[in-house]
């Protein structure tokens, strides 16, 4: 079981505000990604349910119970930390019983889950290993393992892929996902990534400034962005917003077209441009593209890789009629 | 090394050095050559010292005239005892400081260190006054309570810059784990800090080892220690350079090699963390 | 990070710490406080009486306190001066890359580690002793009259033994700071033409500024309480010739038994280290934050 629910939650620190009123349920067996630029709160949201801080009011429940005064060891979570937060001193093994003997559980029942944790993770060669002596990816496995054997009713894990480098962090992003499903266990997971949080989550929850924009599917997000910042933090590369006559046009004060959703053509289109600089990506093809008459900024278009462009040609682009999104005035959806 | 550097100057380097070097060590390496002869080559001319033949009598001498021993132990209790006591307050002090920072924590910490700043001689007179009255003056417990709370603030300020280091994450996670606060001092926070304890103890040991204020003032014949013990050397009695020496050998000897182990960590312990 | 549960076991933590130091420093400062503005010696029990600024006007009228306070400045001042200048060159040439650092450093160190008691015995005794000492039998071998070092130049004698104490001390950190300054710097100013008296005076001066600063108000700390080497030495003779503060007030208590006096000095003792310390807090301060 694994149901937390936040309930007028509130933090500040002193004077400052980090998390203003927020009401949230996260259901039995979800996949919850928090995301949001730095400083939106995501982490000390998470830390609030861990309860490595207080909540300044409101209520948090888990599994129905009261646990806002609980202190971090009573609340049956377990957490992934960043630096991954291993006892240096102990080894692998060690590590991941430490939970365990914390409870006091017998030595072969301990015995028992440190095998079967060692093995799911590709970890039974390393046991008597320092963490020291390990590699990064061995590292997030370790702590991974430590989570698991407590058996906790929700995974939190706060950026656990940002000390990895890009490649390990696809492999071990596919083994938290294959781990979650494996298990149905509640998982909340903050990123600052929002590739990460489209592929793994089940609910994205987008934050700014410790205000929830938006929750709901990663399709959701992407196809319906609530609000301007939503439609600009998800999707990459980011969607293009234009302002001002072509957005009045459709009857907004701001209008969306995602990079994907733009036709290039070299003779005929709705507006013309230049192309600036072309990233080549293989497959791909993302176009910087100037001079097309709206905002300053440059617009994105990303186009089919065997596309013949280059530097300063003049070329047209045509939005898809029906994927054009609409703010209004403050910026929300139309 | 970034830069090649010639061997020319290299040579030039290492000669000098080793000369300060040598200049700077020589009066303990002459105490020490001096503590192996007899009291009548000890005075001679430097040539006459290092040809005259070497003996361990002064070493027989001052144990058996003046027990050695006994002030060897009272200074080893003393300062162990000061260190681990200290130690024993300091460490939870040191936690709260360094991973539950407040708004007083840095105000805290200075006040500390403020109280070192205290001159000894300022408060010199109520303290002997309150040992005499209770029956502290040449006790070793007296001494052990008095260097335990001088050095308490080094020793706080060592742990604390120590503890710093380690990350908080760690704790938080030992937390998570289920760890009750007792547990995560003596599983997680004590064993990484070791190094940095280790350091402190050293330091502390030397510091209390050589203490000479209140070692003097407060003890006679019973708890003295080593420093106080040296100290009666200074009114001469017939030939003694060889005894002084061989006493003075017997009193440095000791703190000195756990020195040289300790000298990185030195610096920062003396500087409160100023200087790393 | 913190929850109140772990800030309410914080202040737990710390109270005993907290609590032992503020007893060690408000009883005896308060006793002191209070014994300076009474007569009161040892020898006469049952004497005590107020008397109001008696013992200030006499301690600091006495001449002995002018002395004293003209000694602890140059012992200070002395010691300070040969050490931070005798610091900084050592510092430079053990940078330097050469054989058999480790060995010198220790070597350079060692002093640190010897008693007061006996690095003043010692000096006294092997080396400034007019007739056995070493330096006797250095004069002697040039053809000098022999000097008495101790009685002729007391101070003086007394800066040299601190001083040799205190120099590893010193070099010790500006070597240490002199390590943590980056090569590139150094390289950057070299490929700008800098001599090494520019580079010197340009890049590793500024460099060692705060050690410097911490050197200075950490030895002053302790040199203010010099104690132990003049015992031994000259007992604060000839006359008051190298009596300090310290030791002045530890006569009027200690071998006196006037304790008003002997605590209205310390009063005066505690007045002029808080000076001191007070500049050294700011120092310490500064770098708790960065």
């Amino acid at each position: 079981m694994g149901r937390i629910t936040l309930d007028k939650v509130t933090k500040s620190f002193g004077e400052v505000n980090v998390i203003p009123p927020l009401d949230l349920t996260i259901e039995d067996g979800e996949f919850v990604v928090f995301v949001g630029p730095s400083g939106c709160g995501k982490s000390t949201l998470l830390r609030l349910i861990a309860g490595l801080e207080d909540v300044s009011s409101g209520q948090i429940r888990i599994d129905g119970k009261d646990a806002t005064d609980m202190p971090p060891a009573k609340r049956g979570l377990a957490m992934v930390f960043q630096s991954y937060a291993l006892y240096p001193h102990m080894s692998v093994r060690k590590n991941i019983a430490f939970p365990m003997k914390m409870a006091g559980l017998p030595q072969d029942e301990q015995d028992r889950r440190i095998n079967a944790a060692a093995s799911a993770l590709n970890l039974t060669a390393y046991l008597d290993r320092r963490p020291g002596q390990l590699s990064g990816g061995q590292r997030q496995r370790v702590a991974i393992g430590r989570a698991i054997v407590r058996e906790p009713s929700a995974f939190l894990f706060d950026e656990p892929l940002s000390n990895l480098d890009a490649a390990l962090r696809v492999g071990m992003r596919l083994e938290i996902m294959e781990l979650h499903k494996r298990l149905d266990t509640t998982m909340i997971y903050v990123t600052h990534d929002q590739v990460e949080a489209m592929t793994m989550a089940d609910k994205i929850v987008v934050l700014q400034a410790g205000y929830i924009e938006q929750v709901g599917s990663p399709l959701e997000l992407y196809h319906s962005p609530r609000n301007e910042f939503v439609a600009g933090f998800i999707g990459s590369p980011k969607m293009n917003l234009l302002r001002g006559e072509v957005a009045a046009q459709h009857g907004a004060a701001t209008i969306g077209v995602r990079p994907e959703h733009l036709a290039v053509s070299t003779s005929e289109g709705q507006w013309p441009a230049r192309v600036g600089v072309a990233e080549h990506l293989g497959s791909d093809t993302f176009l910087h593209v100037h001079d097309h008459g709206f905002n300053d900024a440059p617009m994105t278009v990303r186009v089919d890789g065997e596309m013949p462009v280059k530097h300063g040609d003049r070329i047209f682009l045509t939005p898809d009629p029906s994927k054009i999104h609409r703010f209004d005035k403050q910026g929300l959806r139309i | 090394m970034a830069r090649a550097v010639t061997n020319r100057r290299k040579l030039i380097v290492t000669v000098a050095a080793w000369a300060v070097g040598i200049a700077i060590f020589f009066p303990i390496l002459w105490t020490v050559i001096l503590s192996f002869k007899s009291e009548g080559d000890a005075i001679k001319t430097p040539l006459e010292v290092l040809s005259s033949a070497w003996t361990f009598e002064s070493y027989a001498t001052v144990q058996e005239r003046s027990n050695y021993v006994r002030h060897f132990w009272n200074s080893v209790v003393i300062s162990l005892g000061s260190t681990l006591l200290g130690l024993i307050i300091a460490i939870p002090a040191a936690w709260a400081m360094a991973f539950v920072p407040g708004k007083q924590t840095k105000n805290v910490l200075m006040w500390m260190l403020s109280t070192k700043m205290l001159p000894p001689v300022g408060v010199l007179v109520p303290i002997y006054l309150i040992f005499r009255d209770v029956g502290l003056l040449d006790t070793k417990t007296g001494l052990v309570i008095v260097l335990t709370l001088i050095n308490l603030p080094i020793i706080v300020w060592m742990l604390y810059t120590y503890f710093k280091e380690i990350p908080g994450e760690i704790l938080e996670a030992a937390r998570m784990d289920g760890a009750s606060l007792r547990n995560e001092l003596i599983h997680v926070l004590t064993p990484m800090a070791v190094p940095g304890i280790a350091s402190t103890v050293l330091l502390n040991i030397i510091l209390a080892w050589n203490e000479a204020f209140w070692t003097l003032n407060l003890t006679a014949a019973k708890a003295a220690p080593l420093t106080a013990f040296i100290a009666s050397y200074s009114s001469p009695e017939g030939l003694f350079y060889a005894k002084l020496s061989a006493a003075s050998t017997m009193a440095i000897a000791p703190i000195l090699i756990m020195g040289w182990f300790s000298q990185k960590q030195l610096v920062r312990g003396l500087t409160f963390g100023a200087v790393k | 990070m913190a929850t109140k549960a772990s800030r309410a076991a914080a202040r737990v933590m710390i109270s005993p710490a907290v609590l032992l130091l503020l007893g060690w420093m408000i009883v005896p400062l308060a006793l002191t406080l209070y014994f300076s503005f009474l007569r009161y010696n040892l020898l006469m029990p049952g004497m005590e009486e107020f008397t109001g600024w008696d013992n200030y006007s006499y301690f600091l009228s006495d001449p002995a306190f002018t002395a004293a306070l003209t000694n602890t400045l140059l012992l200070v001042g002395g010691v300070l001066l040969i050490t931070t200048v005798g610091g900084v060159l050592l510092g430079l040439l053990l940078d330097q890359p050469f054989w058999g650092q480790g060995i010198v450093r220790i070597l350079v160190i060692a002093p640190f580690f010897v008693m007061p008691t006996v690095s003043a015995l010692v000096w006294k005794n092997m080396f400034m002793n007019p007739v056995n000492g070493l330096f006797a039998h250095a004069f002697k071998a040039l053809g000098l009259a022999p000097y008495d070092f101790l009685s002729q130049a007391p101070l003086l004698s007394i800066i040299g033994i601190v001083s040799w104490q205190w120099l590893p001390f010193a070099t010790l950190i500006l070597l240490t700071a002199l390590q943590s300054l980056d090569q590139d710097q150094l390289e950057a100013a070299e490929m700008d033409g800098a001599s090494a008296l520019s580079r010197f005076w340009y890049i590793m001066l500024p460099h060692l500024a705060r050690s410097i600063t911490v050197v200075i108000l950490i030895q002053t700390i302790f040199l203010l309480s010099v104690f132990a080497e003049i015992l031994v030495t000259t007992n604060g003779g000839p006359g008051t010739a190298s009596t300090n503060l310290t030791y002045l007030i530890y006569m009027q208590s200690l071998l006196q038994f006037d304790v008003g006096m002997g605590s209205a000095g310390g009063v005066v003792a505690i007045i002029l280290a808080n000076i001191v310390a007070i500049f050294l807090m700011r120092m310490i301060g500064k770098n708790l934050e960065a």
